[in-house]
């Protein structure tokens, strides 16, 4: 397997540590005036999503990890698991309910997502950034009224609940900041 | 070659350069201390371990002038300076560049205390600094870490490492990087947040090549450390004249390359043969190119060089 010295540490190379792939966030290089020079690095868990700080001895390496960001495309849910397909070699991934996690709530049939692939297994999956979403269940809008700050729930196709201004009404497709589970805008 | 990184204009780079060379080569010139030039290319080098050479064709490109500048105090140059360049191979950060500029200057007569006050006159010269503040390494570590550096086992570093998460894997016992790692995490980054701070008197076994004195019954290395908006900015020594002593160092700098499996570096003997003909004097270094990055309030040399690889 290949090795990876602190100095190739680059935002996005991914290592195996703890016997978990990880993404490199940020590394930074720190050297006493006269001494051993340290990395000091934070690090995505690409199966947890948590970040970790670990500090390094400079020059000391970890093995690469097989994991790659690729994009797939959601076909369906059998009510257990993900179904997700390349679009360019029609290979087909399943992904769990734990791996999906929160995920899940964003994703509409068709919809193209960034897979995490770890040595050919989808361990991550992170939803396109703007979901076009239609309405299902909302109280009634109130007519004329687009200007005032106020908001109310709205439940989504995919089962997602989100804060909409009142004039929303059930049917309305709408775009959502999938980040931040934010309402954007009244989609077409 | 010609990537440069960062906000600032290549423009803004080169004006705020010369702007500072201009001043620090007026701040030596009104003191008659005398500008020198010494070879890049060397035949002998610092064997110090944490010193990472480029190295061709039997020779070395200077990690710091440090040895010809002694060469010409001990052949009667008296105060002198130098800005040059400076090779470090691996060193490469927010805070590092492998090729890099030096300021480095010798005072006769001086003790690391009198240079201290000349080093902060230079930055009030050049950047505005306000009156730096100073502490003792002991009282440092007693402010940031809670332990006495010169009686703390080896054990007891560990275990702080280990509460504050910086546990790093395959560092051997030794007492000084255990050190340097809680420093550089835990101290360094509040010292001299709002005016430059000195660090002296550092434990003896991290001495290089400055002199040993006894405080009370602790040996301290008579040297300092310069830190500015959490930046190491200068090293200084009162410097050792003692060829045995230094020869004592090198050797274990040799064995230490040797446990580190790091390359074989030949000891100097044309510079312990001239180094009890220097004077009583003090050196430091400053990293001119962090002296920028301080005048130009940034925090990172992307903003500072016009060339980075």
């Amino acid at each position: 397997m290949a090795m990876i010295s602190t100095n190739e540490f680059k935002n996005g190379v991914k290592v195996m540590m703890d016997g978990d792939p990880c993404s490199i966030l940020e590394n930074e290089y720190v050297k006493p005036g006269k001494g051993q020079a340290f990395n000091r690095v934070k690090l995505r868990n690409l199966k947890t999503g948590r970040v970790l700080e670990k500090t390094f001895k400079s020059g000391d390496t970890l093995e690469a990890a097989d994991a790659q960001d690729t994009e797939l495309q959601y076909l369906y849910n059998d009510g257990e698991m993900w179904n997700f397909m390349s679009p360019t070699t029609y290979e087909q991934y399943t992904v769990s309910k734990e791996t999906i996690g929160d995920s899940a709530k964003w994703l509409k049939e068709q919809d193209i997502c960034i897979v995490t692939l770890w040595n050919n297994n989808a361990i991550g999956v992170t939803p396109p950034i703007f979901s076009i979403l239609k309405v299902t269940e909302t109280d009634p809008g109130i007519r004329g009224d687009t200007a005032t700050g106020g908001s109310k729930p709205a439940t989504l196709e995919t089962g997602a609940v989100v804060r909409v201004p009142l004039f929303i009404n059930i049917g309305d497709i709408l775009k959502i900041d999938t980040r931040t589970g934010e309402y954007i805008s009244r989609g077409k | 070659m010609s990537i440069y990184q960062g906000e600032n204009k290549i423009r803004t780079r080169l004006l705020l350069r010369a702007k500072i060379l201009a001043k620090v080569r007026d701040f030596f010139a009104k003191r008659g201390i005398l500008e020198v030039e010494t070879p890049l290319l060397c035949k002998a080098t610092n064997p110090a371990p944490y010193l990472s050479n480029f190295y061709c064709d039997n020779l070395y490109l200077q990690t710091s002038p440090e040895f010809a500048m002694k060469k010409l105090l001990a052949a009667g140059s008296g105060d002198i300076y130098q800005i040059c360049k400076a090779f470090r191979k691996e060193e490469f950060g927010r805070l590092h560049n492998p090729e890099f500029t030096m300021l480095e200057w010798y005072r006769i007569n001086f003790d690391h205390h009198d240079l201290m006050d000349e080093v902060e006159e230079l930055l009030k010269y050049t950047i505005n600094s306000s009156k730096a503040s100073r502490y003792s390494y002991q009282e440092i570590c007693e402010k940031y870490l809670k332990l006495n550096p010169h009686k703390i086992t080896v054990k007891k570093l560990k275990q702080l490492a280990k509460e504050n998460d910086l546990l790093v894997a395959g560092i051997s016992d030794d007492r000084d990087t255990w050190l340097q790692l809680l420093f550089t995490h835990l101290v360094e980054p509040n010292l001299g947040i709002k005016q430059p701070v000195f660090i002296y008197d550092f434990p003896a076994s991290q001495a290089m090549l400055a002199k040993i004195r006894h405080h009370g019954k602790i040996k301290v290395a008579s040297r300092f450390e310069v830190y500015y908006r959490g930046i190491e900015l200068a090293n200084g020594f009162h410097e050792l004249s003692n060829p045995r002593e230094q020869l004592r160092r090198f050797n274990l700098d040799v064995k230490k390359r040797c446990e580190l499996n790091l390359p074989k570096i030949e000891i100097d003997y044309d510079f312990l043969a001239i180094l009890s003909k220097i004077p009583r004097c003090s050196g430091v270094a400053v990293g001119f190119d962090r002296l920028l990055l301080l005048a130009a309030k940034t925090t990172s040399l992307n903003e500072i060089l016009c060339f980075r690889e």
